[in-house]
């Protein structure tokens, strides 16, 4: 039994698809084998802006071995249209001109064209062959450059939209929005301590180990299938049928497990290129991307630039805040911009407030979703700030965030009022918490020490379409089916949530992920919905198999079904103490009363449900001769509403956190003046690894979220959102110096060092 | 396609020969030619430690080791290390501490434990941190990774 009166919820059993990850029989996207494979590879630009003059694609189609090339031709034209493809509105001309460039290529390793040929290696050579003639273009990478007038222009047609109305004005900046609430010139009249400061942040990747893939089979009935890693199966056949122009009913997508995605495996890319070269071949194509391919042509999320002001009175209280947010999009429209603005000051309650956002078109990769997208680089901006105004006014930094916290009723400068939130809460607990209690000595082996502490918010989607549908066996367990592809352990927290609605133990629920012919819609495993939205879906199975089982047991009784009670895993018939029996005794039974018990239930909550909300503490090391941070001590304390599965949100806020540390202090894309990324490998991008890391604290705060049935908050996203904020603040507290450009890799705090003499 | 040529190795205790181009990595010949997909690619340069084999007592990322190089080589997979029936302490406690997520980079991490276990049975946290320091995984920060590897000692 957990803490919470529940049976199930809270308690920690082994994931149902455990035994198969750690034995390495789980089939990933890569693993798949049919008979008569073929293999694909793509062919990318070497330039970052460049016209396509011609290509010929002969003598890769003469090379041995080689099958099929296709390019951009191949593709339907498909005119500006928009579409909800999961966590984002994409223009499917753009989608599709990512996917195989038509006219120009927009940055360097887009791709232009595909082979299948017997192999791998048969497929790389021919890539080699295929002869394109460019034109280059001057290009533009940074956010500020593409803003500018007689910056290079990525694309031509493209008007800027400004405050919902498109303009005359060609530009990169596909749009300019404002939230506005209250008036914030007087908001800082009234503020006795007012700070305005800029920031930069760079792009950086999504950095999930298994690459991109798609094996497809096109056959000669015109049935296309599509054996994928991926968030949203759905989603994917939404994209392959607007994109090759094809009925929905055509296509089928069978989702194999993912190795990571945090956002950036909800568009395709590979998929329909290897769709066009099944059709081709008559075969199935396998297509997987090499991991300079996944830096230089998927992902990332944006590079930045913000300046932030906010205002505060001596006793404490904030009055004013102003955000300019500049976004890179990358090579199409669509940068993470506007959910940045929804997050930028959420957690405070302020008067005051105007944000403009700027979604900005530079020769980078088309951005994606990346864990909160948006979020990370607002709050660096903001939690930099309110550090500095706390400093100020000298209070502590937890205490003015506690006075000045969002809480239900408190309006977001883009409109929406939140309900029942756990944002002071969860502020208060790292205030109470033992890692900031704890005290710190400021120096220690000729380094110097610090703290720091941020705030971050994301929304959580508290809505989206799930269905899931299961079977009852003779033996009371339970086979369900679900379309919600589980990328960290969701299997386990949604046959959880079945579990406990009907009585029984995880373990007797044998939870399937199934393709897109075999079960209802189900939105993507993204915007930390799964867990909410699909867990609500397995509620409301458990609650109709409850029923069903109820009308079983009128027939096997003779009783009136509305005499029959379901509690504690038992049904019983209130009149007679003899007729009762738990979920499993009634199922060897229940067939004979009716055939085999079945339910398929959907839902598509409203969405109401408030957001997460969480607060870092973390202690650094500064070595100021040669700029290195080295992590001492880290605590993050996060509302998940209630903790189905508690070791799995302790996963989750452990790997946000150390994400949004590699972000923090050293990730980065570092382009050269040619607009090529030079650090296309884990080895020169140098992601976190364990040496490089404490183990990371957890405190979970459980404030229920009103629209769940068990008040699950989705959890997955947020953690990303506070640490390099509180880096900042740590290296700060430690030198004197604050950074306010990301990353703080050594040679930046090495510079700032020198340049501050802190 | 050049010549292939004929290997002779052992993999997870059973005699195993197999045709290879001179030009196929080991990782290559483990997934696509026997079906032993448990070691995985994830850069495909030897820095991610997804695909990481024993070959002769010594821990290799086979993406960087020739199949070739495999004549008459003693191989450890992922495979061989424990099934459902008989896991290893390593692959239980994974389960038990919830130290992987996506899974992708799990088998890497236990083919790595193991052959750092075999070599010093009571590693201290600095030490399991060193060794594994070779594997990335984007998705648990590493904590009950490593608390994961601290509880299978001496158990192994």
């Amino acid at each position: 039994m957990s803490q919470n009166g529940h049976k199930v919820i809270g308690t920690r059993p082994i994931r149902h698809d455990g035994v198969d990850k750690v034995t390495g029989r789980a089939i990933y996207g890569a693993d798949i084998q049919l008979t008569g494979l073929l293999y694909g590879a793509i062919k990318r630009s070497p330039h970052p802006h460049a016209r396509i003059k011609s290509i010929d694609t002969s003598r890769a189609e003469a090379h041995p071995g080689v099958r099929a090339v296709v390019t951009a031709h191949d593709l339907p034209q498909i005119a500006d249209k928009l579409a909800d493809l999961g966590e984002a509105i994409v223009n499917l001309r753009d989608a599709s001109n990512n996917v195989l460039a038509y006219g120009k290529v927009l940055y360097k390793g887009h791709a232009v064209a595909g082979v299948a040929a017997v192999n791998l290696h048969v497929a790389q050579e021919a890539v080699e062959l295929i002869d394109v003639e460019y034109e280059p273009l001057p290009h533009v990478t940074g956010v500020l450059e593409a803003m500018e007038d007689g910056a290079p222009i990525l694309h031509e047609d493209m008007k800027t939209t400004s405050m919902g109305e498109e303009t005359d004005k060609v530009s990169n900046i596909a749009n300019h929005f404002q939230h506005k609430m209250g008036e914030p010139d007087d908001g800082f009249a009234e503020a006795d301590v007012v700070v305005e400061r800029e920031f930069t942040t760079q792009t950086v990747h999504q950095g999930y180990i298994e690459t991109h893939n798609a094996t497809a089979l096109w056959n000669e009935e015109g049935q296309l299938t599509i054996w994928t890693s991926t968030q949203g199966a759905f989603s994917v056949r939404d994209q392959m049928s607007e994109i090759l122009q094809m009925p929905i009913s055509k296509v089928k997508i069978v989702p194999l497990e993912i190795g990571g995605g945090f956002g950036g495996k909800i568009s395709v890319y590979l998929d329909p290129v290897a769709a066009l070269l099944s059709k081709k071949t008559g075969h199935p194509v396998k297509m997987t991307m090499t991991r300079d391919e996944v830096f230089e042509g998927t992902g990332p999320t944006p590079g930045s630039y913000l300046k932030v002001k906010m205002g505060a009175t001596n006793d404490g209280r904030l009055t004013a805040a102003t955000a300019y947010m500049a976004y890179e999009a990358g090579a199409y429209p669509g940068s993470p911009v506007g959910a940045g603005a929804g997050c930028i000051f959420t957690p405070y309650d302020i008067p005051n407030v105007q944000i403009d956002g700027y979604d900005v078109c530079v020769n980078k990769p088309k951005t994606n979703a990346y864990r909160a997208p948006g979020a990370t680089n607002a709050a660096f901006a903001t939690e930099t700030v309110v550090d500095e105004i706390s400093e100020k006014l000298g209070v502590d930094p937890l205490e003015f965030r506690v006075k000045n916290g969002a809480k239900e009723g408190t309006r977001r400068a883009d409109g929406p009022v939140h309900p029942v939130i756990g944002c002071i809460e969860t502020t208060e607990a790292a205030l109470n918490c033992e890692h900031y209690r704890s005290s710190l000595d400021k120096t220690a082996n000729g380094k110097v020490r610090g703290r720091g502490v941020a705030s971050g918010y994301w929304f959580n989607f508290n809505g989206g379409r799930s269905a899931i549908s299961v079977s009852i066996n003779p033996d009371g367990t339970i086979n369900m089916l679900e379309g919600s592809t589980d990328i960290g352990g969701s299997r386990a927290s949604i046959a959880m949530q079945l579990a406990e609605t009907i009585g029984l133990e995880a373990t007797d629920i044998k939870p399937y992920v199934v393709d897109t012919d075999s079960i209802g819609y189900t939105d993507v495993t993204g915007g930390s919905r799964t867990t909410f939205g699909t867990g609500y879906a397995a509620h409301a199975t458990g609650q109709a198999l409850i029923r069903e089982m109820k009308e079983r047991a009128s027939k096997l009784w003779d009783v009136p079904a509305d005499a029959i009670d379901f509690a504690d895993g038992v049904f019983s018939y209130r009149d007679d103490a003899e007729k009762r029996g738990t979920f499993k005794e009634l199922a060897s039974q229940a067939g004979d009363a009716g055939g085999p018990v079945v339910a398929q239930v959907s839902t598509n909550p409203d969405g109401s449900g408030g957001g997460a909300f969480a607060t870092h503490v973390v202690d650094v090391e500064v070595d100021r001769e040669t700029g290195k941070v080295d992590i001492l001590r880290y605590t993050a304390v996060q509302d998940a509403g209630t903790a189905i599965h508690p070791s799995y949100v302790e996963g989750q806020m452990q790997g946000g956190v150390v994400q949004g540390i590699g972000w923090g202090l050293n990730e980065e894309y570092i382009y050269n003046d040619a607009g090529s990324m030079t650090n296309a490998s884990f080895l020169d991008y140098r992601m976190p690894t364990t040496l490089d890391l404490p183990m990371i604290e957890t405190i979970i705060v459980e404030v229920p979220n009103e629209s769940h049935p068990y008040g699950v908050r989705g959890v997955g996203e947020v953690p990303i959102v506070p640490p390099p904020a509180a880096l900042a603040n740590a290296i700060y507290d430690a030198t004197g110096v604050r950074l306010r450009d990301l990353p703080m890799s050594p040679p930046r705090v090495q510079q700032a060092l020198a340049e501050n003499g802190g | 396609m050049s010549k292939k040529v004929h290997v002779q190795t052992n993999i997870n205790g059973e005699a195993v020969d197999f045709l290879c181009e001179p030009r196929n990595s080991l990782l290559e010949v483990l997934r696509d030619e026997l079906d032993l997909t448990g070691a995985k690619e994830g850069c495909n340069n030897g820095n991610c430690g997804a695909c990481n084999v024993v070959m002769d007592g010594r821990l290799v990322n086979s993406c960087c080791v020739l199949g070739v190089e495999a004549d008459g080589c003693e191989i450890t997979t992922i495979e061989g290390i424990g099934a459902a029936a008989n896991l290893h302490p390593l692959q239980q406690k994974f389960l038990e501490h919830a130290a992987l997520q996506c899974g992708i980079c799990t088998p890497g991490f236990i083919v790595s434990a193991k052959a750092l276990l075999d070599s010093n049975p009571n590693p201290s946290e600095d030490e399991v941190r060193y060794w594994l320091a070779g594997n990335l995984c984007r998705c648990t920060g590493y904590d009950k990774i490593v608390r994961a590897v601290l509880d299978a000692r001496n158990g192994a």
